[in-house]
């Protein structure tokens, strides 16, 4: 008892002088910014706005839902990094081709053992992503509405907004850090097992391909909050991103390959006519969020992708087989960013509209 | 303190001249199928405890959002500390402390982690927040629970930390929604001592709203009886007796064995007794053991006894009635019911 008191005291103890240290910056920093009454309520604000960053992350990391949804993942990337690792030492190169051996390390995130038929990292991601933006996020704000908090927070001098977009905010941090942290393990594990390091560009083209997962996953974040504004019930909400999530990981392809076949043209029919069904094939593909990701992330993860639609003869005519740069790739992806980005705005602007609407009532 | 604003309930300025605190002038609510609050004007005084009283579904906690702006108003306007809710709803917030009916907190935070919460959100530094907290879990009765999580208290604890949660800002009112909702009877009289302490104490305006009349009696300097969304009556508990009285009638209860007929004659025979009424089977003054209640147009008690006794009759109990809330309460109810 008596040792753990003391090295209680002494934790307390430099938290104070931490306390003490920042209270001091604060201070100066006080001192030295140009002194003017008029922004102080603005200041205010904003530094409650960040009180409530903290204390939702502070409720994220202590949750159980997020220590399980962790567990998972690290799993699954251990599972992937194996999987990659044993397939790249077995040769997999060979079987991909002349481009693939410049590259060799982006393939600890895209390659996987045929003989341990577990997916790689990518693959994991796109699935899992919409899970963790869905477990942050399905009760974000109807629980608080359950619980009868946010008529006690919303008294207190905070703008409204601010409310939604702490919640937004807090989880969306949560994610960049599992995502980065989790890609960088794999990067290090992959230092580890292949012993070869990675290139400048290979380097960029990783911290992109996470940078988009994090957007990505920032949709159904955003998705599954629109439900917690929607839906008083938690499991209502939970159930609708999952079903969400089901629908365009699993139905989705089904149905487009239906409506590929029904409205399906002969061979024998003009280059136009086929080119019409596939472009069209192709942009209803290209309206779920999950098609664009695993387009952007397999440009990004495989430079010698060159298009991501139909090619002619006549294009490849003269090209020369070799890797896109990674300028090259970034400008190929540029649209498929660009939707997915505006898909999680719309989800944010939605929710944002239906939540400075709604009446707060204590839990009614 | 108490300003008899009696059946004038248009805002005017109080004796001191000093601008009332809360103001609500033609305020009005209306939804698609109902209209929740109805032109209702109120003003209170600095240092007042108001009561507002009504049934489930009055209004009141329509009004109180409106106060607050948390909802805005179809019409009408509301004035707290000077300030329009519905334009500087951040102003207000900052000088009102709101405690909603069933006050929620984060269940597996501390109480003390709570309380800091909310006082950071008030833009209290960390140090201060955590020294005000302790200062108000003192004042509460929960120092001891300070580092329990929330999840574990009862509802009457919770009732507690809600009103240290209200006062962490600093207010000039504060709004009570339903405080004694669901609480023992002595968890309430404590928690009602607190509130009338506090606002003697710190000069606190309150206001607070409740269906149960003999509780709020106590500590209110004035109350406000709100019936589906219209305030129909607001002053001091004596001037709303008076209001019921204005036709100047006494009621004296009788309980006797063996009433007749001929007693009755008798004391319907004196002077001033307009009225004789016997209370019903499962009536509540039935269940006292009243007899009959005289009314009369002055105070007959001692006639009344003398009668019975006279009338061969056991006067077994005799009180002059006077007016709580609740009788108040159902009276106006009563008139509603007959137009």
């Amino acid at each position: 008892m008596q040792p753990n008191k003391a090295v209680e005291s002494r934790t307390l103890k430099e938290l104070l002088r931490l306390n003490e240290r920042r209270e001091r910056i604060s201070r100066l920093w006080a001192e030295l910014r140009p002194a003017g009454e008029a922004d102080r309520p603005r200041e205010r604000s904003s530094s409650s706005f960040w009180v409530m960053v903290q204390k939702e992350i502070g409720d994220h990391l202590s949750s159980w839902r997020f220590g399980i949804l962790m567990g998972i993942i690290v799993l699954a990337c251990i599972g992937s990094i194996y999987s990659a690792a044993t397939a790249i030492r077995s040769g997999g190169s060979a079987a991909d081709g002349g481009v693939g051996d410049t590259f060799l390390f982006l393939k600890m995130y895209t390659l996987t053992s045929s003989a341990l038929a577990v997916p790689s990292f990518s693959t994991f991601l796109s699935w899992l992503g919409p899970l963790i933006g869905a477990t942050l996020g399905f009760d974000a704000v109807n629980s608080e509405r359950n619980k009868g908090t946010l008529g006690r927070l919303l008294s207190q001098p905070i703008y409204r907004d601010d409310f939604i977009k702490a919640k937004f905010i807090s989880a969306l941090a949560m994610i960049a850090v599992v995502v980065f942290s989790l890609g960088l393990l794999v990067m290090g594990l992959g230092l580890f097992t292949i012993g070869y390091p990675p290139t400048p560009e290979e380097f960029a083209r990783i911290l992109i391909f996470l940078l988009i997962a994090v957007v990505y996953i920032g949709f159904w974040l955003c998705l599954s909050i629109l439900f917690s504004i929607r839906f008083r019930q938690a499991a209502t909400s939970a159930l609708s991103s999952i079903a969400i999530w089901l629908f365009f990981t699993i139905f989705y392809s089904m149905i487009i390959n239906m409506i590929d076949s029904a409205t399906a043209v002969s061979q024998m029919a003009s280059p136009e006519a086929q080119l019409r069904q596939m472009n069209l094939v192709l942009t209803l593909n290209r309206l779920s969020p999950t098609e664009l990701f695993s387009e952007t992330i397999s440009t990004m993860l495989s430079p010698g992708v060159r298009a991501l639609g139909p090619l002619t003869m006549d294009q490849l005519v003269g090209a020369i087989a070799s890797p896109l740069s990674l300028g090259q790739s970034l400008l190929l992806i540029w649209p498929q960013l660009t939707g997915l980005l505006a898909a999680t705005m719309i989800c944010f602007g939605l929710s944002y509209v239906l939540f400075m609407r709604q009446e707060v009532r204590s839990r009614a | 303190m108490v300003t008899k604003t009696g059946i004038n309930m248009a805002p005017t300025l109080s004796a001191t001249g000093e601008r009332p605190v809360v103001e609500l002038m033609q305020l009005t609510k209306k939804y698609v199928e109902a209209t929740a609050v109805d032109h209702l004007n109120l003003s209170i005084a600095r240092g007042e405890i108001f009561g507002l009283l009504g049934p489930n579904g009055a209004g009141k906690t329509t009004t109180i959002l409106m106060m607050l702006g948390l909802t805005e108003p179809t019409s009408g306007q509301a004035r707290i500390c000077g300030f329009d809710p519905t334009r500087e709803a951040l102003k207000v917030k900052r000088k009102v402390g709101y405690l909603p009916d069933d006050v929620g907190f984060y269940e597996d935070r501390t109480a003390l982690d709570n309380l800091v919460y909310t006082a950071r959100l008030n833009g209290v530094s960390q140090q201060e927040a955590l020294q005000r907290a302790k200062v108000l879990l003192e004042k509460t009765g929960l120092a001891d629970n300070a580092g329990k999580k929330v999840g574990a208290f009862s509802r009457g604890m919770r009732q507690r930390l809600g009103l240290a949660d209200v006062l962490i800002k600093n207010p000039e009112v504060i709004i009570l929604d339903e405080p004694t909702l669901g609480i023992d009877p002595e968890g309430v009289r404590e928690l009602l001592a607190l509130i009338s302490s506090l606002s003697r104490d710190e000069k606190l305006t309150v206001l607070l709203s409740s269906h149960h009349l003999h509780q709020v009696q106590q500590i209110c300097d004035r109350v406000g009886l709100f019936v589906q969304g219209r305030l129909i009556a607001s002053g001091d508990i004596r001037s709303l007796s008076k209001q019921l009285d204005a036709v100047g009638n006494v009621y004296v209860e009788v309980g006797a064995k063996g009433w007749t007929e001929e007693l009755a004659r008798q004391i319907s025979g004196l002077e001033g007794v307009r009225d004789i009424r016997y209370p019903v089977q499962g009536d509540d003054d039935h269940e006292r053991g009243v007899t009959a209640t005289v009314v009369c147009d002055r105070d007959l008690t001692a006639q009344i006894a003398e009668a019975v006794i006279h009338g061969d009759a056991e006067l077994v109990y005799i009180r002059r009635k006077e007016y709580g809330l609740v009788d108040i309460y159902h009276r106006y109810f009563e008139r509603r019911s007959e137009p």
